[in-house]
């Protein structure tokens, strides 16, 4: 026996009510959707390639055979997304209760921008993810082009989309805000899930920002080319 | 050199409380932050009026008691270095501080720049011990230390539970605290039986005492006057995750 007390509540409700479990809830389903924008990216820059080489890709997806895998992997990026979400209000609010007289005064500056605006920089990416979705998959702010019914015409109606400047200005300043909120998170899920070494730790913060950076090269090089005419 | 001081005057827990402004027209840079305020508060109590109300004890940068924001940083603007270790020649003539004291629904303002810390003795008093066998004192090395984790213990046992750590933190977490009173203790073989139950317990305390949650920002390494690095917040998690996930 322990001389240590510790609550008898069940150890789901113990680990998930403290703070230290919900930062190890967003590490994973940061993992998850950070996977997912890897994925997503390769997937986007066929548009460099043949020019129907994305169209098959997209058809390849959209296979009626494949309707259950996707509906899968939508499940388990949107209760990632979910998931993540709920921690990160259950966080702040905490956090706006912990100090409820502000400073006069307070200097932050020894803190990244980045870490500094996480509740900012995730809710705009969470805000675009919802209009590109309602955008390029569902078609509800301009009318899809198919091929053929479960063929959409991608390359099309990306070209189409990032013609207009404000869906491409959107769509960078999203980019720019995820590459800030992934150079944070991808060192800080290391640090939330336990790992922390003096040899290792500074490397994984430079990997984190050579990662966010090639992510934003790679997803903004998408409506710059279409706005340049490089893909036509 | 002249300094002008704005400090946050508060008669009691339940008073408003606002910034006041003080001019000092005759500083010495050879005192230190606290003489300072003692030549205020004697002038103060020449002219009658209450004097600022600020906590210390050792003046030598041990004991913890001390601390103020100072411009927006805990213990002032040099790095590892309580209050009372700062001195006046790190500031220069017509400079103006803002006096503030720690902020966080932990730690209920007393009177002035004096805070009530209690919820750190709380935390401790969760799992921050360990127990031992009384009566006659061990042999010295009976139980074997690797140099690296005696020092690394030694480390995370510097922490003086000053509370700049949550005064700093954008999110008035004790993460820094909490984390180097369970490094401190579950790097030595003496902390390995309550090592689980103690990670459980002291973290289950912080929230309670209603301190929020980390968010890897490194406010609180950066002003800790003794240095405490962050590694001690993940060794914290690991210990608090595993043992969530192992425990029967
Ligand atoms: C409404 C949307 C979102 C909000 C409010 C949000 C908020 C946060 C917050 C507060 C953190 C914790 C950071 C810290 O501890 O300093 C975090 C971490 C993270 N976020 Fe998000 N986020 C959102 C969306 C996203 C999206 C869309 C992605 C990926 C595509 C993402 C990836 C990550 C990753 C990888 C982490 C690191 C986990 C960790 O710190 O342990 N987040 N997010
Ligand atoms: S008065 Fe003891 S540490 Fe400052």
């Amino acid at each position: 026996m322990s001389a240590i007390a510790i609550n008898p509540v069940h150890r789901v409700v113990r680990f998930y009510e403290a703070p230290i479990g919900k930062k190890a809830i967003m590490a994973l389903t940061g993992v998850i959707l950070f996977g997912y924008v890897v994925a997503h990216l390769l997937g986007n820059l066929q548009i460099f390639g043949d020019p129907d080489q994305i169209n098959k890709y997209a058809a390849f997806l959209h296979n009626p055979a494949n309707a259950g895998l996707l509906w899968v992997a939508r499940s388990a990026l949107l209760l990632a997304v979910g998931l993540h979400i709920l921690a990160s209000l259950q966080l702040w609010k905490l956090k706006n209760d912990a100090r409820p007289v502000a400073y006069v005064k307070k200097d932050d500056a020894a803190a990244t921008y980045a870490s500094r605006t996480m509740m900012w920089s995730g809710p705009i990416v969470a805000a675009f993810v919802i209009f590109h979705v309602l955008h390029l998959t569902v078609g509800a702010v301009v009318p899809l082009q198919e091929i053929a019914p479960n063929e959409p015409n991608v390359r099309a109606n990306v070209i189409a989309g990032f013609s207009n400047p404000l869906i491409s200005g959107f769509y960078i300043l999203a980019i720019v805000l995820l590459c800030t909120h992934l150079y944070h998170g991808l060192w800080s899920m290391f640090q939330s899930l336990g790992f922390s070494h003096p040899r290792y730790t500074p490397k994984l913060k430079k990997g984190a920002a050579i990662f966010a950076i090639l992510i934003a090269i790679g997803n903004c090089s998408i409506p710059i080319a279409v706005m340049a005419g490089l893909v036509k | 050199m002249r300094i002008t001081l704005h400090i946050w005057r508060q008669r009691n827990a339940n008073d408003a409380g606002k910034m006041v402004r003080y001019e000092l027209p005759n500083v010495n840079h050879e005192m230190s932050f606290l003489e300072m305020l003692d030549v205020l508060n004697e002038d103060l109590i020449a002219k009658n009026e209450e004097p600022v109300a600020f906590d210390h004890d050792c003046r030598e940068g041990i004991c913890g008691m001390c601390g103020c924001m100072v411009n927006g940083m805990a213990h002032g603007p040099l790095p590892g270095t309580t209050l009372c270790q700062l001195h006046m020649r790190h500031f220069k003539d017509g400079d103006e501080l803002y006096l503030e004291p720690w902020r966080a629904k932990a730690f209920p303002v007393v009177k002035d720049l004096v805070v009530d810390r209690t919820a750190f003795d709380r935390i401790i008093a969760a799992g921050g011990y360990i127990s031992v066998a009384t009566g006659s004192a061990p042999d010295g090395n009976a139980v074997m230390v690797p140099k690296e984790d005696a020092e690394r213990s030694m480390d995370a046992a510097a922490c003086i539970g000053c509370g700049a750590c949550v005064a700093m933190c954008p999110n008035a977490a004790a993460a820094l605290f909490t984390g180097a009173k369970i490094a401190h203790l579950g790097l030595l073989p003496q902390g390995q039986p309550e090592r689980q139950q103690r990670a459980i317990a002291m973290v289950a305390q912080a929230k309670q005492e209603l301190f929020g949650s980390c968010t890897n920002m490194g406010l609180c390494e950066a002003v800790c006057p003794k240095e405490i690095k962050l590694e001690v917040i993940a060794r914290m998690n690991g210990d608090f995750i595993r043992a969530s996930l192992s425990g029967r």
